[in-house]
């Protein structure tokens, strides 16, 4: 996976709260195996010519900013892939909903979470840049700067910032306890043996 | 030290910790769909990974698959690549797969606790966000994207970061025609949908443990539309009857050995939760959604509210309301009975004790689809198919269908459509779809009356 250390381009404000899944990436639009992730994104919205996302200095955002909840809905991939199509790396919202950011981090991309006055000040900057001058995430020093005022201190977990980091394949990690995962099936195996068997009874 | 249920099951699974802080939790049986099977196992073999346990992994098709009578793979042209990939895929891995046609096929979240699959205490994942379902027999399950099944598939494990404990508490005991579905919707509409984000939810109270085995699976099926993962009802007497012979489930003595386990999965008496909430069920009535996300709900006797937010405002215009109207009297053009939040036989049961005698009234198109075709078998066993079909009702083959119109199965734009599935969200049943969330009865009393309507008025003949 690509690390993530700092982005820097256009961010696109699209200060709404609870931004679904169906919205993000209406896949009942496009239903293939291998469809156009970039036309998918927010493709209803789209459809409305004044949609952020159709205006000239937002054709290369590298951000987006949202409110709170932001994912909420299925556990759909797709949705993240649209993002990462338009070259969209980081979201900044007043919170996830929990499977998005999941998915967020398993495809190298900064799920943002800023609440409060920071969250005020990165919204009213970005809206009022409007994509004139760049903003940059900087997932070392843990800071967003831009133009409009000083940079913007941010939190996050740890493990979630050291794997964007370092691009860390996520799978990769977890086999280095492949002994531990075999160990819990052999004391499963006797302590709860209808655990390790999905067996039919029928066959 | 005490402990809540959530506590035990995961300290159970606990396979290590990973040196970035997630914790390794064993997944004990995992189910996927059409949907996400064709990329994660194309991703695997990309990198050349095995599937770890097939024994413990299955797949179902239910999101792309026709609900039409004598469907086939190409009856959804856009559903055919995804079943098919779903085939080949599950054949090359040795993975059983409940395909077009078994006898057994159907929504994964149905067919997976009928078939005893989801066993008490067990943990459990779907690349799905109604993965939560099947907290209602006492497994802790986890929606997951795509890139996580391909986790699980190469690892059998999830890495997560350990949710808070939150527990739900429903006092009281329900009413007639208020069930599982109604409780959950005005739980939504309490705590909101972000309400559970970063929780499992423990259900509790007297009229949780009132509801019978298909409800507790109703009312899980809902968690995450709070925004959490995980929800879950800890197992009991009533749980352990409903699992007893079923196929996958253990027999003889290893069942005995097991019921003496499950016996202790319970949250300890003086266990502490990060949060709860309590719900009075003694005045609840039959829910339904006005707007467009699944916390604008309201009960059946209420006025739809009046517009106090711009996010309001929009969800009227969509739903085409202009605020302050009775919910009741508007009039529906389409009802939909299924999905995985309510498709089970006491679901069909329960709506086809409205629709019994009765016929769908005139330019109302109603489509019942069963969760899963022995769902299906069941209720023809009982004659429910002609029940709804003499009343002029679309009986179709088993899958997700209308929920997220994954099949094609779609309404009209601006068609108002009661539905038992779980989310309102715009657009999602078909373009400019108005969606209703509402039990099968009230879907059911929606359908025969041709508008909203309280169905224990219509029962009485009062509507």
């Amino acid at each position: 996976m690509t690390p993530f250390t700092t982005l820097t381009g256009a961010a696109a404000p699209l200060l709404l709260d609870d931004i679904n899944t169906d919205q993000i990436a209406p896949q009942q639009m496009d239903r293939r195996l291998d469809p156009d992730y970039r036309a998918m994104l927010f493709r209803r919205q789209r459809q409305d010519a004044g949609f952020v996302l159709n205006r000239p200095q937002f054709q290369n955002a590298a951000i987006l900013v949202a409110g709170r909840n932001f994912g909420c809905g299925s556990a759909r991939e797709t949705a993240v892939w649209a993002l990462t199509a338009w070259g969209i790396r980081c979201v900044v919202a007043r919170g996830f909903a929990d499977i998005f950011r999941e998915n967020c981090l398993q495809n190298g991309v900064l799920p943002l979470e800023l609440d409060g006055a920071g969250a005020d000040a990165v919204a009213a900057r970005v809206a009022a840049a409007d994509g004139a001058a760049p903003f940059t995430v900087d997932l070392v020093a843990q800071t967003i700067s831009g133009p409009g005022g000083p940079d913007v201190h941010f939190d996050i977990a740890p493990a979630d910032r050291m794997r964007l980091l370092e691009g860390l394949d996520d799978i990769g990690l977890t086999l280095k306890h492949a002994d531990d995962i075999a160990a819990w099936e052999g004391r499963t195996a006797t302590d709860q043996p209808w655990l390790q068997s999905a067996r039919d009874h029928r066959r | 030290m005490p402990q809540t249920l959530f506590d035990k099951i995961w300290q159970s699974h606990l396979v290590a910790k990973r040196p970035d802080g997630r914790d390794l939790i064993y997944i004990d049986r995992h189910v996927m769909h059409d949907l996400h099977t064709p990329h994660a196992l194309a991703q695997l073999e990309k990198k050349q990974r095995p599937v770890r346990r097939p024994d413990l992994t299955f797949a179902t098709q239910d999101h792309t698959i026709a609900s039409k009578p004598g469907r086939d793979d190409t009856t959804n042209p856009e559903g055919a690549p995804f079943l098919r990939a779903t085939r080949a895929g599950s054949a090359r891995h040795g993975i059983r797969l409940f395909d077009l046609g078994d006898p057994e096929q159907g929504i994964s979240h149905v067919v997976a606790p009928e078939l005893g699959m989801v066993l008490p205490g067990a943990t459990h994942a779907v690349p799905d966000s109604h993965a939560c379902t099947v907290g209602g027999l006492g497994a802790l399950a986890f929606g997951c994207g795509a890139s996580e099944l391909e986790h699980v598939l190469a690892t059998q494990v999830l890495a997560l970061r350990r949710p808070r404990r939150m527990r739900v508490r429903a006092d009281g005991r329900l009413g007639t025609q208020v069930t599982a579905k109604d409780l959950a919707l005005r739980i939504i509409a309490e705590i909101g949908v972000a309400g559970g984000r970063g929780h499992s939810i423990e259900y509790a109270g007297a009229a949780t443990r009132g509801l019978d085995v298909e409800g507790r699976l109703t009312l899980c099926n809902l968690t995450i539309e709070m925004g959490a993962r995980s929800g879950f009802v800890a197992p009991d007497d009533t749980t352990f009857q409903w699992l007893a012979g079923r196929p996958f489930a253990p027999q003889g003595a290893a069942w005995d050995r097991a019921l003496a386990h499950w016996g202790t999965l319970v949250s300890d008496a003086d266990a502490e939760f990060d949060r709860e909430v309590a719900i009075d069920c003694a005045t609840l009535e039959p829910q339904l959604t006005w707007g467009t996300d699944p916390s604008q709900t309201v009960g059946v006797s209420a006025r739809v509210p009046q517009a106090a937010s711009d996010g309001m405002r929009r969800a009227l215009d969509y739903m085409g309301l202009s605020g302050g109207e009775p919910l009741a009297g508007l009039a529906v053009g389409r009802v939909f009975i299924g999905s995985c939040t309510n498709a089970r036989l006491s679901d069909l049961e329960a709506a086809a004790a409205v629709v019994r005698g009765r016929k769908v009234a005139p330019g109302v198109t109603a489509l019942v689809v069963p969760g899963s075709t022995s769902v299906k078998r069941a209720a023809e066993a009982r004659g429910l198919d002609d029940v709804f079909r003499s009343a002029g009702f679309l009986w179709g083959e088993s899958g997700c269908s209308m929920c997220a119109g994954g099949n094609g199965d779609r309404g009209l734009p601006q068609e108002r459509c009661v539905s038992t599935t779980n989310r309102n969200f715009e657009n999602r049943q078909g373009t400019a779809v108005r969606t209703h969330l509402a039990s099968p009865a009230t879907a059911a009393a929606a359908a025969i009356a041709g508008h909203i309507v309280d169905v224990r008025k219509l029962m009485a003949g009062a509507a």
